[in-house]
């Protein structure tokens, strides 16, 4: 085998990586808060007095949670401008990413929501607070600290999956990959290099969020 | 230019979808047997084993199944293998499915009772046969409704491996709507098709688990 790794081209790759990692990291944060919102606003729809939204909400879980994520992207990107709704790259990878995420996160919030005692809302009920301030203020924080370790990993899957998104050419870590592997014809030790990125990334973002979620939400949270 | 019919497309589409069960099927069972290895070291006695088998889960389930298979697809010729787009699709899925399944039955394993082990020890049982009699029949049972629950995501993980010029359900897909322009309907009933498979599925899980002792 006349084949030796070779490390040489790291040295004029390494500002195209960060850029990359950058961009990942960019995706998933849009994501995170997007995905979070709109998973608690499903999560409360789901629970609500009205059939149809419930059912409507109960649809798009169960049709996001069975069909592949680079499906849904390919649909969004390449099947979505036949309707008329045509998406930038980026805007294109976020929205799948909010959409796929969400679907699993809507259960998580849910689950959250029906473990907090009733008693709880009973009392700020009797305390005179609003049907609003009674959800934010006393039931939703419970719930998060009950569900931040369940949130946490699903944020850290999507963080991975994102990595298909370099399909439809948006430039994150993954694609500045595939860049410089044909560049540089090192295509196993670029790759090799990338997935340590995506490997420390993955373990960055669940320590911030370990420490992050501490803070907000106090002591008890891993 | 080749006129394509809406029951051309879906025909074509439906005659992909065996290789998309075919190397989910494959992967499954791979990844079965090999996570049986891995949960075996997982579980070991042995301190550096233990090591081993979470260093290989936290490592397949902390990088992208992309990255994953760009490095069988690129690494394997350089150990001298002849790859093809299925050695590649088979073997990376494999390797990621065997990391999911062995740390969903360790699982299983240490929600055990102390006393499954004890109980066996004292039947003079050898720690493999009480793995084998006593303890996994028990953690397979029990974690039932989580492995079909993968199995789920096995088959979604499969349109990965369209990117490495594996012939499955969307890369047929993406060759139709360079043909015939027509996204919309394509990737449509993609969706469709992998709904069919996968939804079943979902709800023989939950199912499972509704029937499990647990709840």
């Amino acid at each position: 085998m006349g084949y030796g790794l070779s490390f040489g081209w790291l040295k004029d790759a390494a500002g195209a990586i960060a850029h990359g990692a950058a961009m990942t990291v960019f995706l998933i944060a849009c994501t995170t808060v997007l995905g979070i919102l709109i998973s608690i606003l499903f999560a409360a729809a789901r629970r609500s007095r009205y059939g149809l939204l419930r059912r409507a909400v109960a649809v798009y879980v169960e049709v996001i949670r069975n069909t592949p994520f680079l499906v849904q992207l390919f649909f969004i990107f390449f099947g979505l401008p036949s309707l008329g709704i045509r998406l930038d790259p980026i805007v294109a990878a976020i929205v799948a990413m909010t959409l796929n995420m969400a679907a699993y996160t809507t259960e998580i919030v849910g689950a959250g929501l029906d473990a907090v005692p009733k008693g709880q809302s009973e009392a700020a009920f009797a305390l005179g607070l609003k049907p609003r301030q009674v959800f934010v203020k006393i039931i939703l924080p419970q719930a998060l600290k009950v569900i931040f370790p369940a949130l946490t990993s699903q944020v850290i899957i999507m963080m991975l999956e994102s990595a298909v998104v370099s399909q439809i050419a948006v430039r994150e870590l993954a694609h500045e990959a595939d860049l410089l592997q044909a560049r540089t014809f090192r295509s196993f030790e670029t790759y090799f290099v990338v997935t340590l990125i995506y490997l420390g990334l993955s373990m960055a973002l669940r320590r911030l969020f370990v420490a992050g979620g501490r803070r907000v939400l106090g002591a008890g949270v891993s | 230019m080749i006129e394509f019919t809406f029951w051309d497309i879906l025909r074509n589409l439906i005659f992909a979808t065996r290789w998309t069960v075919l190397l989910s099927a494959v992967a499954f069972a791979g990844g079965a047997a090999v996570g049986l290895a891995i949960l075996a070291a997982r579980i070991s006695e042995r301190r550096w084993l233990r090591r081993f088998g979470s260093g290989y889960i936290a490592l397949f389930q902390g990088t992208p199944l992309l990255m994953q298979l760009f490095l069988m697809f690129f690494g394997l010729p350089m150990l001298g293998f002849r790859i093809e787009p299925w050695t590649a699709a088979a073997l990376g899925l494999t390797f990621y499915a065997s990391a999911y399944l062995a740390e969903i039955w360790r699982g299983g394993v240490e929600a055990l009772p102390r006393g499954q082990w004890d109980a066996g020890a004292s039947l003079g049982l050898h720690r493999l046969q009480e793995l084998r009699l006593v303890i996994l029949p028990q953690a397979f049972a029990i974690t039932r409704p989580a492995a079909v629950g993968f199995l789920v995501q096995l088959i979604k993980s499969t349109a990965l491996t369209s990117i490495i010029g594996f012939e499955e359900l969307l890369r047929t897909a993406n060759a139709i709507n360079n043909a015939t322009f027509e996204p919309f309907t394509v990737y449509g009933l993609v969706a469709v098709i992998f709904f069919v498979l996968c939804y079943p599925l979902t709800q023989y899980s939950r199912m499972l688990e509704r029937k499990s002792p647990a709840h």
